[in-house]
């Protein structure tokens, strides 16, 4: 059954679900891909945002994604000081590599128990004008569910490429990524940077987090879903890279959007996850990866 | 006349008498005191939470109301029960627990058919009574006879399942012919999805699309478009929650043009989802086991939810509680009505009263039949109609969800086809 207008719908639905991939995944290709910080907490960060956004919908009906956007200096300053007390009990030490992994375990822990403690277990969602409405190209129906966090995903990865690229600060955390020594005979504090960098991308994640409640339901252990996922992101579009790690993004949208239509959504995950093999056996540093 | 010594003598006895029995007294006391502990797994964090939460909420209203009127066998009830975080694999160790080191003297089960599945060679090997909460044919693999599964499926829990949706499909002018079938990857959906498919072939109907999906699946709109493109006159969908809500959204996202649409999603009947879906309900058919409408009123419904209601505030869970609660309340009320009435925890007493007895409880009437499932299927296929948008007080009262099947319990007539 294949027809031009299933395979067009198809590839469009995948590219606005590879955007919200995107969202999802910016925030660790900064502490992964840049910092080397195995961020396994993330996507519970990303949950975190999503409660902030359906509580302030439900009580003040703000937009979701507004919300995530205000929230994110909140998130900005939460994250500085996890990567401090990371830094002060880890990383120091050397100890960064299996300890600083199940202190990430253990924060996705007590983030869900907080958000469990807080708002209970119940499925939560949020209310908006665009949520269960469409619009139409030619033959191809967009939802504006999927659409809206297309656009801002698309926002925030520009914004941060172009904030690494062509800032001071944002080239210092591309130098920090690429030598710390270096970048400390230069007077910069790596720490600092490193503490900077690990804010943002915890910011991401409040804007992420909107976009999640946008799109369906959450409850507390929502983001232990999208783990494996993101991390597959960043690793297909090669450690460090911005631009990668959208592309992946789309890239696995696309080809579970595919897969769905014409083989068999169970299908999805082995193919999606058969790519990233594949890429990675041609491609050892991912699609646009540091050699 | 008594002489003084013989007095002594007498008074001496009578003391010892009297503190032997005051003794064998304060040991019947302690006895008595000693409370009836009932053990279980619940998913109390993890996907399934919310209506785990919620089934214990409703458990322990049993348990206080058993408690205030002096226990059972005039013992309190005392519940030990671990949280299995929604995962599969930490209900054996659990249930070890329960038995060797708790030293419970009786166990039911957690909620949902993957959570209660683990826990049942360990309950077979120690020849227990195993009320259970929401498994679909969990028994069909275990053959268990002290097996008592709450929900009511039916003898044939599978077929049972879906009977309804295709018996009013082929009952409907124009005739539907074919139908699509879509569940998640997972024992429940699966079984639910096996069902359908069996009912589908034997009301005549011709499959035309039948796939699975992953749990965890973010946009479905690829998925009710695939079946869209299928034609399918029925759409059959066995999901959860978080799936359900997805699949819901993205027919409306796609148009879906099928005569009927629904089945088997789990979270259509949970307060949230229904007030943020509203309107996007409207028409579907799909299972639930109560609603407020005139012909489910049984004694004691109204009690227990004014209580759950109550107790469920700022607790995060369910509001109303229609769905899983009723349910947990009363197989509660099935175990503790055979403790009482066999006067004892002889666990194979109580089996042989479980299946003897038609039992009086807040869902109405419950009898099982020989594998443990309800001895005649009350799966009701209910629709939603006249939808408000965000208004929670429209699933209170009848006419939001209006009965359709089984006949008996019927509230109102079908709105075919489906219209969005």
């Amino acid at each position: 059954m294949l027809s031009l207008d299933l395979f067009a719908n198809a590839v469009a639905a995948g590219i606005l679900l590879g955007g919200f991939y995107a969202a999802v995944a910016i925030g660790l290709a900064v502490s992964f891909g840049q910092l080397d910080i195995v961020n396994i907490a993330h996507p519970a960060f990303i949950v975190a945002g999503s409660y902030i956004a359906w509580a302030l919908n439900r009580h003040l009906g703000l937009d979701p994604v507004l919300i995530g956007l205000l929230a994110s200096p909140l998130f900005f300053l939460a994250g500085a000081l996890v990567y401090r007390v990371y830094y002060a009990a880890f990383e120091r030490t050397g100890q960064e590599s299996l300890s600083g992994l199940a202190f990430f375990f253990g924060l996705m822990f007590v983030i869900e128990v907080v958000l469990i403690l807080a708002y209970g277990v119940d499925y939560r969602l949020v209310t908006a004008d665009y949520i269960g409405r469409s619009i139409r190209f030619a033959d191809i129906e967009l939802p504006l569910r999927l659409l809206v966090p297309f656009a801002v995903a698309l926002a925030l990865t520009g914004g941060i490429w172009l904030y690494l690229g062509r800032t001071f600060t944002g080239r210092a955390i591309l130098a920090v990524a690429q030598d710390r020594l270096a970048l400390q005979l230069m007077g910069a504090d790596p720490v600092r940077v490193k503490q900077l960098a690990f804010g943002l991308a915890i910011a991401t994640a409040a804007v992420a987090g909107a976009l999640l409640v946008v799109i369906g339901p959450v409850e507390p252990s929502l983001g232990r879903a999208y783990i494996g996922r993101a991390f597959a992101i960043v690793v297909l579009g090669g450690m460090g890279s911005i631009g990668g790690m959208f592309i992946a993004a789309l890239m696995l949208g696309v080809v579970e959007s595919l897969v769905a239509t014409f083989v068999g959504p169970s299908w999805s995950p082995a193919v999606s996850f058969g790519v990233l093999l594949l890429t990675l056996a041609i491609r050892p540093s991912g699609l646009y990866g540091r050699k | 006349m008594i002489k003084r010594r013989s007095f002594v003598r007498a008074s001496l006895a009578a003391g010892v008498i009297s503190l032997a029995a005051s003794g064998s007294l304060l040991s019947f006391a302690a006895q008595a005191a000693q409370p009836i502990k009932i053990g279980f797994s619940m998913a109390l964090t993890g996907g399934l939470a919310g209506a785990g939460k919620a089934a214990l909420i409703a458990m322990e209203i049993w348990r206080d109301d058993i408690n205030k009127k002096g226990g059972l066998l005039g013992r309190p009830v005392e519940f030990v029960y671990y949280d299995d975080a929604t995962n599969p694999a930490t209900v054996p160790g659990i249930y070890s627990k329960l038995l060797d080191v708790d030293k419970v003297d009786l166990v039911v089960s957690s909620y949902g058919t993957n959570e209660i599945a683990p826990a049942m060679p360990i309950v077979m090997r120690k020849k227990l009574v195993f009320p259970s909460l929401f498994g679909l044919a969990v028994n069909d693999q275990f053959h268990y006879d002290r097996y008592f599964q709450i929900m009511p499926a039916g003898p044939e829990p599978k077929l049972d399942w879906s009977h309804g949706f295709f018996a009013l499909a082929k009952e409907q002018k124009p005739a539907p012919k074919t139908v699509a079938i879509a569940a998640a990857d997972t024992e429940y959906t699966l079984n639910a999805a096996a069902g359908a498919r069996k009912n589908a072939e034997q009301a005549g109907f011709k499959v035309v699309y039948d796939k699975s999906y992953p749990p965890n699946t973010t946009d479905f709109t690829p998925i009710v478009r695939a079946i869209q493109a299928s034609n399918a006159d029925l759409v059959y969908i066995a999901s959860y929650p978080p799936e359900s809500v997805g699949i819901v959204k993205a027919a409306h996202e796609v148009g879906l043009k099928a005569k009927m649409f629904g089945g088997g999603m789990v979270g259509l009947q949970f307060a949230a989802i229904q007030q943020n879906l509203g309107p996007l309900l409207e028409n579907i058919v799909n299972y639930h086991f109560w609603v407020p409408a005139p012909t489910l009123k049984f004694p004691g419904i109204d009690a227990f939810l004014k209580k759950y209601e109550e107790a469920a505030k700022g607790k995060g869970v369910d509001p109303l509680g229609q769905y899983l609660p009723p349910y947990a309340y009363a197989y509660m009320q099935v175990l503790g009505d055979s403790i009482e009435a066999t006067k004892g925890l002889d666990q194979a007493k109580l089996a042989e009263y479980m299946h003897k007895t038609t039992f009086d409880t807040v869902v109405g009437k419950v009898k099982f039949g020989k594998n443990g499932e309800w001895a005649q299927s009350r799966v009701l296929m209910v629709q939603y109609r006249n939808l408000k948008p965000n208004d929670l007080e429209q699933f209170r009262e009848p006419g939001a969800q209006v009965v359709l099947y089984p006949p008996q319990w019927k509230s109102g007539n079908i709105v075919y086809p489906y219209k969005q």
